[in-house]
Protein backbone atom coordinates (compact mmCIF):
# COMPACT_ATOMS: atom_id res chain seq x y z
CA UNK A 1 0.00 0.00 0.00
CA UNK A 2 1.59 3.43 -1.08
CA UNK A 3 1.02 6.42 1.30
CA UNK A 4 0.97 9.58 -0.23
CA UNK A 5 -1.93 11.54 1.10
CA UNK A 6 -5.12 11.35 3.61
CA UNK A 7 -7.08 9.44 0.91
CA UNK A 8 -4.43 6.56 1.50
CA UNK A 9 -4.92 6.95 4.96
CA UNK A 10 -7.80 6.77 5.55
CA UNK A 11 -8.40 3.91 3.23
CA UNK A 12 -5.81 1.77 5.43
CA UNK A 13 -7.75 2.94 8.74
CA UNK A 14 -11.03 1.92 7.11
CA UNK A 15 -9.68 -1.36 5.93
CA UNK A 16 -7.72 -2.30 8.76
CA UNK A 17 -10.27 -0.66 11.28
CA UNK A 18 -7.31 1.38 12.56
CA UNK A 19 -6.75 4.63 13.89
CA UNK A 20 -4.27 7.12 12.21
CA UNK A 21 -1.52 7.02 15.07
CA UNK A 22 -1.29 3.14 14.34
CA UNK A 23 -0.66 3.85 10.44
CA UNK A 24 2.22 6.00 11.69
CA UNK A 25 3.61 3.71 13.87
CA UNK A 26 3.68 1.11 11.44
CA UNK A 27 5.06 3.39 8.27
CA UNK A 28 7.26 4.28 11.11
CA UNK A 29 8.61 0.34 11.63
CA UNK A 30 8.51 -0.12 7.61
CA UNK A 31 10.68 3.55 7.06
CA UNK A 32 13.27 3.12 10.00
CA UNK A 33 13.52 -0.31 10.41
CA UNK A 34 13.16 0.74 14.88
CA UNK A 35 10.70 -1.78 16.71
CA UNK A 36 7.46 -0.78 17.62
CA UNK A 37 8.50 -0.63 21.17
CA UNK A 38 11.63 1.57 20.12
CA UNK A 39 9.91 4.15 17.99
CA UNK A 40 6.67 4.46 20.91
CA UNK A 41 9.53 5.03 23.20
CA UNK A 42 11.25 7.71 21.55
CA UNK A 43 7.73 9.40 21.02
CA UNK A 44 7.09 9.21 24.46
CA UNK A 45 10.09 10.92 25.03
CA UNK A 46 9.48 13.47 22.87
CA UNK A 47 5.93 14.09 25.09
CA UNK A 48 7.85 14.37 28.13
CA UNK A 49 10.01 17.15 26.68
CA UNK A 50 6.63 19.51 25.52
CA UNK A 51 5.32 18.49 28.61
CA UNK A 52 8.58 19.87 30.76
CA UNK A 53 8.62 22.85 27.91
CA UNK A 54 5.73 24.36 28.73
CA UNK A 55 6.61 23.67 32.83
CA UNK A 56 9.68 25.44 32.49
CA UNK A 57 8.46 28.43 30.17
CA UNK A 58 5.63 29.14 33.12
CA UNK A 59 8.69 29.12 35.65
CA UNK A 60 10.90 31.29 33.43
CA UNK A 61 12.15 34.44 35.78
CA UNK A 62 10.96 37.15 33.62
CA UNK A 63 15.10 38.44 33.99
CA UNK A 64 16.06 35.26 32.13
CA UNK A 65 13.44 35.35 29.25
CA UNK A 66 15.97 36.97 26.18
CA UNK A 67 13.49 38.27 23.84
CA UNK A 68 14.00 42.01 23.76
CA UNK A 69 10.49 42.39 22.46
CA UNK A 70 8.98 40.90 25.10
CA UNK A 71 8.29 39.09 28.75
CA UNK A 72 6.58 37.06 30.41
CA UNK A 73 3.26 36.99 28.58
CA UNK A 74 2.56 33.23 29.48
CA UNK A 75 2.51 33.83 33.20
CA UNK A 76 0.08 37.22 32.80
CA UNK A 77 -2.43 35.04 30.76
CA UNK A 78 -2.20 31.91 33.33
CA UNK A 79 -3.30 34.60 36.08
CA UNK A 80 -5.68 36.33 33.67
CA UNK A 81 -6.98 33.02 33.32
CA UNK A 82 -7.36 31.78 36.86
CA UNK A 83 -8.84 35.06 38.73
CA UNK A 84 -11.56 36.08 35.62
CA UNK A 85 -13.48 34.15 33.19
CA UNK A 86 -11.63 34.29 30.00
CA UNK A 87 -13.61 34.68 26.78
CA UNK A 88 -12.11 32.51 25.11
CA UNK A 89 -13.31 29.72 27.57
CA UNK A 90 -10.91 27.38 30.30
CA UNK A 91 -9.33 25.44 27.41
CA UNK A 92 -8.13 27.59 24.77
CA UNK A 93 -7.08 30.14 27.11
CA UNK A 94 -4.82 27.78 28.69
CA UNK A 95 -3.37 26.23 25.30
CA UNK A 96 -2.93 30.10 24.18
CA UNK A 97 -0.81 30.47 27.70
CA UNK A 98 0.91 27.29 26.99
CA UNK A 99 2.04 28.31 23.27
CA UNK A 100 3.63 31.39 24.48
CA UNK A 101 4.91 29.69 27.49
CA UNK A 102 7.06 27.58 24.95
CA UNK A 103 8.07 30.25 22.39
CA UNK A 104 8.87 32.15 25.58
CA UNK A 105 11.20 29.37 26.29
CA UNK A 106 12.12 28.76 23.04
CA UNK A 107 13.60 32.52 22.57
CA UNK A 108 15.45 32.55 25.42
CA UNK A 109 17.45 29.05 24.42
CA UNK A 110 15.89 26.19 26.69
CA UNK A 111 14.76 23.18 25.01
CA UNK A 112 12.10 22.17 22.77
CA UNK A 113 10.80 19.62 20.65
CA UNK A 114 10.47 21.13 16.75
CA UNK A 115 6.78 20.20 15.97
CA UNK A 116 7.17 20.61 13.00
CA UNK A 117 9.56 23.64 13.34
CA UNK A 118 11.41 25.50 16.08
CA UNK A 119 9.30 28.52 14.85
CA UNK A 120 5.87 26.50 15.37
CA UNK A 121 6.89 24.52 18.54
CA UNK A 122 4.27 26.03 21.00
CA UNK A 123 1.12 25.07 19.08
CA UNK A 124 1.49 21.13 19.52
CA UNK A 125 2.29 20.81 22.99
CA UNK A 126 -0.12 23.93 23.75
CA UNK A 127 -3.42 21.51 21.58
CA UNK A 128 -2.36 18.42 22.83
CA UNK A 129 -1.86 18.68 26.59
CA UNK A 130 -4.73 21.40 27.14
CA UNK A 131 -7.14 18.64 25.31
CA UNK A 132 -5.44 16.13 27.55
CA UNK A 133 -6.05 18.06 30.69
CA UNK A 134 -10.30 19.24 29.52
CA UNK A 135 -11.02 15.39 28.49
CA UNK A 136 -8.42 13.66 31.49
CA UNK A 137 -6.26 11.69 28.98
CA UNK A 138 -3.63 9.62 30.07
CA UNK A 139 0.08 10.28 28.94
CA UNK A 140 -0.46 7.16 26.07
CA UNK A 141 -3.01 9.08 24.69
CA UNK A 142 -1.10 11.81 23.97
CA UNK A 143 1.92 10.09 23.06
CA UNK A 144 -0.65 8.14 20.40
CA UNK A 145 -1.82 12.04 19.44
CA UNK A 146 1.80 13.00 18.81
CA UNK A 147 1.42 10.19 15.99
CA UNK A 148 -1.23 11.52 14.27
CA UNK A 149 -0.03 14.69 14.21
CA UNK A 150 3.52 13.39 12.54
CA UNK A 151 1.05 11.52 10.14
CA UNK A 152 -1.09 14.53 9.11
CA UNK A 153 2.74 16.72 9.46
CA UNK A 154 4.65 13.99 6.65
CA UNK A 155 1.97 14.03 4.48
CA UNK A 156 1.96 17.57 4.27
CA UNK A 157 5.88 17.68 3.90
CA UNK A 158 5.53 15.30 1.21
CA UNK A 159 3.29 17.50 -0.88
CA UNK A 160 3.57 20.97 -0.01
CA UNK A 161 6.40 22.07 2.51
CA UNK A 162 6.82 23.00 6.42
CA UNK A 163 9.00 25.16 5.98
CA UNK A 164 8.74 29.37 6.48
CA UNK A 165 11.53 30.13 4.23
CA UNK A 166 9.30 28.14 1.08
CA UNK A 167 5.42 28.40 2.17
CA UNK A 168 5.43 31.06 4.67
CA UNK A 169 3.86 30.99 8.06
CA UNK A 170 0.87 28.97 6.46
CA UNK A 171 3.50 26.07 6.04
CA UNK A 172 4.51 26.12 9.53
CA UNK A 173 1.84 27.56 11.80
CA UNK A 174 -0.75 26.49 9.47
CA UNK A 175 0.75 22.79 9.16
CA UNK A 176 1.66 22.67 13.34
CA UNK A 177 -2.20 23.73 13.51
CA UNK A 178 -3.75 21.42 10.62
CA UNK A 179 -1.73 18.45 12.99
CA UNK A 180 -3.07 19.53 16.29
CA UNK A 181 -6.48 19.79 14.91
CA UNK A 182 -6.57 16.48 13.61
CA UNK A 183 -4.49 14.91 16.98
CA UNK A 184 -7.31 16.02 18.84
CA UNK A 185 -10.46 14.64 16.87
CA UNK A 186 -8.92 11.65 17.52
CA UNK A 187 -7.95 11.84 21.02
CA UNK A 188 -11.58 12.81 21.52
CA UNK A 189 -12.56 9.70 19.94
CA UNK A 190 -13.65 11.38 16.19
CA UNK A 191 -12.84 8.84 12.98
CA UNK A 192 -9.79 9.32 10.93
CA UNK A 193 -12.24 11.29 8.20
CA UNK A 194 -12.92 13.75 11.18
CA UNK A 195 -9.08 14.32 11.78
CA UNK A 196 -8.48 14.83 8.51
CA UNK A 197 -11.55 17.27 8.27
CA UNK A 198 -10.52 19.10 11.22
CA UNK A 199 -7.00 19.44 9.68
CA UNK A 200 -8.16 20.68 6.45
CA UNK A 201 -10.53 23.65 8.52
CA UNK A 202 -7.53 24.80 10.56
CA UNK A 203 -5.15 24.96 7.13
CA UNK A 204 -7.88 26.42 4.95
CA UNK A 205 -8.12 29.60 8.10
CA UNK A 206 -4.37 30.70 7.82
CA UNK A 207 -3.99 29.95 4.03
CA UNK A 208 -1.78 32.46 2.36
CA UNK A 209 -0.59 33.79 5.99
CA UNK A 210 3.23 35.11 5.53
CA UNK A 211 6.36 35.23 7.34
CA UNK A 212 7.39 38.18 8.42
CA UNK A 213 9.59 38.03 11.30
CA UNK A 214 10.29 41.16 12.97
CA UNK A 215 14.45 41.65 12.98
CA UNK A 216 14.67 38.12 11.57
CA UNK A 217 14.19 36.75 15.27
CA UNK A 218 11.49 34.08 15.77
CA UNK A 219 9.96 35.94 18.20
CA UNK A 220 7.57 38.81 16.76
CA UNK A 221 5.05 37.86 15.88
CA UNK A 222 6.04 34.08 16.21
CA UNK A 223 4.67 33.88 19.65
CA UNK A 224 1.33 35.09 19.66
CA UNK A 225 0.84 33.43 16.37
CA UNK A 226 1.02 29.65 18.22
CA UNK A 227 -1.38 31.29 20.27
CA UNK A 228 -3.52 31.52 17.55
CA UNK A 229 -2.33 28.42 15.93
CA UNK A 230 -3.23 26.66 18.96
CA UNK A 231 -7.11 28.21 19.14
CA UNK A 232 -7.06 27.82 15.87
CA UNK A 233 -6.79 24.26 16.25
CA UNK A 234 -9.10 23.59 18.73
CA UNK A 235 -12.04 25.29 17.36
CA UNK A 236 -11.66 23.30 14.39
CA UNK A 237 -11.43 20.29 16.39
CA UNK A 238 -14.63 21.31 18.00
CA UNK A 239 -16.65 22.09 14.83
CA UNK A 240 -15.70 18.56 13.59
CA UNK A 241 -16.89 16.95 16.67
CA UNK A 242 -19.87 18.66 16.37
CA UNK A 243 -20.49 17.17 12.84
CA UNK A 244 -19.75 19.42 10.74
CA UNK A 245 -17.55 18.71 7.68
CA UNK A 246 -15.06 20.66 5.68
CA UNK A 247 -16.40 20.93 2.65
CA UNK A 248 -12.53 20.82 0.75
CA UNK A 249 -11.14 17.50 1.18
CA UNK A 250 -7.47 18.10 3.58
CA UNK A 251 -5.55 17.31 0.16
CA UNK A 252 -6.98 19.99 -1.99
CA UNK A 253 -6.26 21.94 0.70
CA UNK A 254 -2.85 21.00 1.30
CA UNK A 255 -2.27 21.09 -2.77
CA UNK A 256 -3.65 24.76 -2.49
CA UNK A 257 -1.53 25.61 0.08
CA UNK A 258 1.68 24.37 -2.09
CA UNK A 259 -0.12 26.91 -4.88
CA UNK A 260 -0.45 29.90 -3.21
CA UNK A 261 3.65 29.00 -1.96
CA UNK A 262 4.86 29.11 -5.21
CA UNK A 263 3.23 32.06 -6.05
CA UNK A 264 4.10 33.77 -2.24
CA UNK A 265 6.59 36.91 -3.06
CA UNK A 266 10.22 35.97 -1.53
CA UNK A 267 9.64 39.44 0.76
CA UNK A 268 6.82 37.19 2.65
CA UNK A 269 8.98 34.22 3.39
CA UNK A 270 11.18 34.76 6.59
CA UNK A 271 13.22 37.45 4.34
CA UNK A 272 12.26 39.82 6.89
CA UNK A 273 11.95 42.54 3.98
CA UNK A 274 7.88 42.39 3.92
CA UNK A 275 4.42 42.43 6.62
CA UNK A 276 5.20 43.52 9.76
CA UNK A 277 8.37 43.20 9.85
CA UNK A 278 8.76 46.38 7.92
CA UNK A 279 6.76 48.35 9.93
CA UNK A 280 7.96 51.76 11.19
CA UNK A 281 7.85 49.49 14.99
CA UNK A 282 9.11 46.75 13.31
CA UNK A 283 12.06 48.43 11.97
CA UNK A 284 12.66 50.40 14.89
CA UNK A 285 13.12 47.20 17.03
CA UNK A 286 15.03 46.16 14.44
CA UNK A 287 17.82 48.55 14.72
CA UNK A 288 17.50 48.79 18.25
CA UNK A 289 18.42 44.99 18.54
CA UNK A 290 21.20 45.17 15.69
CA UNK A 291 21.60 48.48 15.29
CA UNK A 292 22.06 50.59 12.37
CA UNK A 293 24.20 48.27 9.72
CA UNK B 1 -0.30 -5.53 14.14
CA UNK B 2 1.28 -5.36 10.42
CA UNK B 3 0.49 -2.87 7.70
CA UNK B 4 1.81 -3.58 4.18
CA UNK B 5 3.11 -0.02 3.67
CA UNK B 6 5.20 0.46 0.64
CA UNK B 7 7.81 3.30 1.98
CA UNK B 8 9.55 3.96 -1.16
CA UNK B 9 6.24 5.35 -2.01
CA UNK B 10 6.86 8.42 -0.05
CA UNK B 11 10.67 8.70 -1.17
CA UNK B 12 9.83 9.68 -4.58
CA UNK B 13 8.45 13.48 -3.76
CA UNK B 14 10.00 16.24 -3.74
CA UNK B 15 10.42 15.97 0.44
CA UNK B 16 12.82 13.50 0.35
CA UNK B 17 13.96 15.17 3.79
CA UNK B 18 10.91 14.12 5.35
CA UNK B 19 10.75 10.34 5.52
CA UNK B 20 10.25 10.05 9.04
CA UNK B 21 7.35 10.87 11.71
CA UNK B 22 10.52 12.02 13.73
CA UNK B 23 11.60 14.61 10.97
CA UNK B 24 8.10 16.23 11.68
CA UNK B 25 7.70 15.44 15.29
CA UNK B 26 11.50 16.37 16.12
CA UNK B 27 13.74 16.78 16.91
CA UNK B 28 14.31 18.19 20.46
CA UNK B 29 16.74 20.96 20.75
CA UNK B 30 18.06 24.17 21.82
CA UNK B 31 16.17 27.15 20.58
CA UNK B 32 15.09 29.39 19.10
CA UNK B 33 15.95 28.61 15.52
CA UNK B 34 16.26 25.20 14.09
CA UNK B 35 18.59 26.97 11.03
CA UNK B 36 20.19 29.40 13.23
CA UNK B 37 21.15 27.70 16.50
CA UNK B 38 20.55 23.71 15.88
CA UNK B 39 22.42 23.43 12.34
CA UNK B 40 24.54 25.71 14.11
CA UNK B 41 25.86 23.44 16.39
CA UNK B 42 26.10 21.01 13.84
CA UNK B 43 27.75 22.74 11.47
CA UNK B 44 30.51 23.32 14.43
CA UNK B 45 30.24 19.74 15.59
CA UNK B 46 30.96 17.99 12.23
CA UNK B 47 33.94 20.52 11.56
CA UNK B 48 35.67 18.63 14.69
CA UNK B 49 34.81 15.15 12.90
CA UNK B 50 36.90 17.12 9.63
CA UNK B 51 39.66 18.05 12.08
CA UNK B 52 39.74 15.68 14.53
CA UNK B 53 42.12 17.78 17.15
CA UNK B 54 42.59 19.48 20.27
CA UNK B 55 41.67 22.72 19.06
CA UNK B 56 43.19 25.82 20.48
CA UNK B 57 41.49 28.58 18.57
CA UNK B 58 38.94 29.65 15.78
CA UNK B 59 37.57 32.32 13.72
CA UNK B 60 34.44 32.34 12.14
CA UNK B 61 33.05 34.54 9.18
CA UNK B 62 29.55 34.78 8.75
CA UNK B 63 28.07 35.18 5.83
CA UNK B 64 24.57 36.42 4.87
CA UNK B 65 21.81 35.67 7.09
CA UNK B 66 24.14 34.36 9.45
CA UNK B 67 26.33 38.22 9.76
CA UNK B 68 22.71 39.38 10.09
CA UNK B 69 21.09 37.82 13.02
CA UNK B 70 23.05 35.95 14.85
CA UNK B 71 23.09 37.66 18.29
CA UNK B 72 19.36 37.43 18.35
CA UNK B 73 19.46 33.32 17.08
CA UNK B 74 22.48 32.24 19.38
CA UNK B 75 24.02 31.03 15.99
CA UNK B 76 27.45 32.29 17.86
CA UNK B 77 26.65 30.19 20.73
CA UNK B 78 25.71 26.98 19.04
CA UNK B 79 28.23 27.41 16.97
CA UNK B 80 30.72 27.78 19.96
CA UNK B 81 29.43 24.65 21.94
CA UNK B 82 29.25 22.62 18.34
CA UNK B 83 32.93 23.08 17.76
CA UNK B 84 33.32 22.05 21.75
CA UNK B 85 31.27 18.68 20.94
CA UNK B 86 28.34 20.01 22.77
CA UNK B 87 25.20 18.52 21.16
CA UNK B 88 22.41 20.70 19.56
CA UNK B 89 19.90 19.41 22.50
CA UNK B 90 22.48 20.14 25.51
CA UNK B 91 21.08 23.12 27.69
CA UNK B 92 25.17 23.73 27.92
CA UNK B 93 24.67 25.28 24.85
CA UNK B 94 23.79 28.41 26.46
CA UNK B 95 26.73 28.73 28.15
CA UNK B 96 28.85 28.03 25.45
CA UNK B 97 30.91 31.61 26.14
CA UNK B 98 31.23 30.36 29.54
CA UNK B 99 32.57 26.84 28.57
CA UNK B 100 34.78 27.98 25.81
CA UNK B 101 36.77 30.44 28.30
CA UNK B 102 37.27 27.41 30.87
CA UNK B 103 38.82 25.39 27.96
CA UNK B 104 41.07 28.14 27.38
CA UNK B 105 40.10 28.28 23.60
CA UNK B 106 40.70 31.80 21.35
CA UNK B 107 38.03 32.33 19.52
CA UNK B 108 36.79 35.02 16.93
CA UNK B 109 33.65 36.26 14.98
CA UNK B 110 33.76 38.25 11.36
CA UNK B 111 31.53 39.80 8.94
CA UNK B 112 32.36 37.96 5.57
CA UNK B 113 30.84 38.03 2.07
CA UNK B 114 31.67 33.96 1.00
CA UNK B 115 29.86 34.68 -2.64
CA UNK B 116 27.56 32.24 -3.90
CA UNK B 117 26.72 30.07 -1.25
CA UNK B 118 23.91 29.87 0.68
CA UNK B 119 22.58 32.72 3.17
CA UNK B 120 22.87 30.53 6.18
CA UNK B 121 26.67 30.18 5.57
CA UNK B 122 30.10 30.26 7.97
CA UNK B 123 33.65 29.55 7.07
CA UNK B 124 35.51 27.91 10.08
CA UNK B 125 39.20 28.35 10.48
CA UNK B 126 40.21 25.58 13.31
CA UNK B 127 43.36 25.83 14.74
CA UNK B 128 44.72 22.48 16.59
CA UNK B 129 47.41 21.68 19.19
CA UNK B 130 50.05 20.80 16.68
CA UNK B 131 50.09 24.10 14.85
CA UNK B 132 48.15 22.79 12.26
CA UNK B 133 44.81 24.28 10.71
CA UNK B 134 41.64 23.89 8.70
CA UNK B 135 39.59 25.98 6.95
CA UNK B 136 35.96 24.74 6.32
CA UNK B 137 32.47 25.94 5.12
CA UNK B 138 29.41 25.29 6.03
CA UNK B 139 25.66 26.33 5.84
CA UNK B 140 22.60 25.49 7.35
CA UNK B 141 19.93 24.76 4.72
CA UNK B 142 16.61 24.28 6.64
CA UNK B 143 14.87 22.42 9.17
CA UNK B 144 18.70 21.93 10.95
CA UNK B 145 19.80 19.99 8.27
CA UNK B 146 23.48 21.21 7.41
CA UNK B 147 26.02 20.78 4.19
CA UNK B 148 29.56 21.17 4.75
CA UNK B 149 30.62 22.61 0.67
CA UNK B 150 34.50 23.16 1.03
CA UNK B 151 36.98 21.49 3.02
CA UNK B 152 40.61 23.64 3.04
CA UNK B 153 40.69 24.14 -0.81
CA UNK B 154 38.91 21.29 -1.88
CA UNK B 155 34.80 21.38 -2.92
CA UNK B 156 32.88 18.59 -0.70
CA UNK B 157 29.60 17.70 -0.16
CA UNK B 158 29.11 16.46 3.33
CA UNK B 159 25.67 16.35 5.06
CA UNK B 160 26.36 14.30 8.09
CA UNK B 161 23.20 11.72 7.23
CA UNK B 162 25.94 9.10 6.23
CA UNK B 163 29.75 8.51 7.39
CA UNK B 164 31.68 10.08 5.03
CA UNK B 165 34.84 8.81 2.84
CA UNK B 166 36.65 11.86 1.12
CA UNK B 167 40.13 11.36 -0.95
CA UNK B 168 42.07 14.14 -2.70
CA UNK B 169 43.68 12.16 -5.79
CA UNK B 170 45.23 12.53 -9.06
CA UNK B 171 42.35 12.67 -11.58
CA UNK B 172 43.25 9.74 -13.50
CA UNK B 173 41.00 7.08 -14.96
CA UNK B 174 40.86 4.09 -12.64
CA UNK B 175 41.04 5.68 -9.20
CA UNK B 176 37.16 5.55 -8.59
CA UNK B 177 36.93 2.04 -9.64
CA UNK B 178 39.93 0.86 -7.53
CA UNK B 179 38.80 2.67 -4.63
CA UNK B 180 35.20 0.83 -4.74
CA UNK B 181 37.03 -2.39 -5.26
CA UNK B 182 38.84 -2.18 -1.85
CA UNK B 183 35.10 -0.97 -0.48
CA UNK B 184 33.25 -4.12 -1.97
CA UNK B 185 36.29 -6.49 -0.56
CA UNK B 186 35.29 -5.49 2.79
CA UNK B 187 31.39 -5.49 2.29
CA UNK B 188 30.86 -2.23 2.73
CA UNK B 189 28.02 -1.12 0.76
CA UNK B 190 28.00 2.62 -1.05
CA UNK B 191 25.08 4.70 -0.84
CA UNK B 192 26.07 7.66 -2.85
CA UNK B 193 29.42 8.71 -4.72
CA UNK B 194 30.60 11.82 -6.05
CA UNK B 195 33.35 12.98 -8.07
CA UNK B 196 35.19 16.55 -7.84
CA UNK B 197 37.88 18.08 -9.85
CA UNK B 198 39.19 21.38 -10.62
CA UNK B 199 40.75 20.72 -14.13
CA UNK B 200 40.72 17.51 -15.91
CA UNK B 201 44.64 15.53 -15.11
CA UNK B 202 44.51 17.70 -12.36
CA UNK B 203 43.94 17.17 -8.50
CA UNK B 204 40.41 15.49 -7.77
CA UNK B 205 38.48 14.79 -5.02
CA UNK B 206 35.78 11.45 -4.76
CA UNK B 207 33.11 11.68 -2.07
CA UNK B 208 31.87 8.29 -0.95
CA UNK B 209 28.96 8.16 1.34
CA UNK B 210 28.56 4.97 3.22
CA UNK B 211 26.36 2.96 5.46
CA UNK B 212 29.11 1.89 7.92
CA UNK B 213 31.60 2.92 9.81
CA UNK B 214 35.54 2.39 7.70
CA UNK B 215 38.31 0.53 9.86
CA UNK B 216 41.18 2.04 9.96
CA UNK B 217 42.64 -0.63 7.79
CA UNK B 218 40.11 0.01 4.87
CA UNK B 219 41.21 3.28 5.05
CA UNK B 220 45.03 2.55 4.57
CA UNK B 221 44.38 0.58 1.83
CA UNK B 222 43.40 3.37 0.12
CA UNK B 223 45.96 5.57 1.53
CA UNK B 224 48.31 2.88 -0.13
CA UNK B 225 47.02 3.49 -3.57
CA UNK B 226 49.41 5.47 -5.94
CA UNK B 227 47.39 8.28 -7.11
CA UNK B 228 45.50 9.21 -3.58
CA UNK B 229 47.46 12.02 -1.68
CA UNK B 230 45.13 12.09 0.78
CA UNK B 231 42.40 10.25 2.75
CA UNK B 232 39.61 11.07 5.51
CA UNK B 233 36.99 9.43 6.96
CA UNK B 234 34.15 11.59 8.48
CA UNK B 235 31.46 9.96 10.71
CA UNK B 236 27.83 10.81 10.57
CA UNK B 237 25.85 12.94 13.08
CA UNK B 238 24.25 10.04 14.58
CA UNK B 239 27.45 8.13 13.92
CA UNK B 240 29.14 10.47 16.24
CA UNK B 241 25.94 10.53 18.78
CA UNK B 242 24.16 14.32 18.05
CA UNK B 243 21.15 12.89 16.60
Amino acid sequence: MMIKNSLDIIEICTKENVPIWEVAISYEEAQSGFSREEIVEKMGRHFSQMQKSIDTGLDLDDRKIRSKMFRDDAKKLMVYRKKNKPLSGTTISKAVAYALSVMELNCSMGRIVASPTAGSCGVLPAVIISAMETLKMKKKHGVNALFTAGMVGTIIAKNASLSGAIGGCQAEIGSASAMAAAAVVEMAGGSPQMAFDAAAIALKSVMGLICDPVAGLVEVPCAKRNGMGASNALIAADMVLAGIPSVIPFDEVVWAMNKVSQIMPSAHKETSEGGIAITPTGQRLRDEIFGED
Amino acid sequence: MSIGIDVNAFRNGNSMNFNSIFDVIGPVMIGPSSSHTAGAAKIGYLSTQIFDKQITAVEFYLHGSFAKTYKGHGTDRALLAGIMRIKPDDSKLRKAFEIVQERGIEYNFYKEDLGDVHPNSVRIVLFGIDDTSEQIIGSSVGGGRILISRIGQTDVEVDGDYATLITKHFDKPGVIAKVSTILSAYGINIAFMKVFRQLRGAQASLIVQVDEILKEEILNKIQELDEIQEVKFINSLRQAGVI
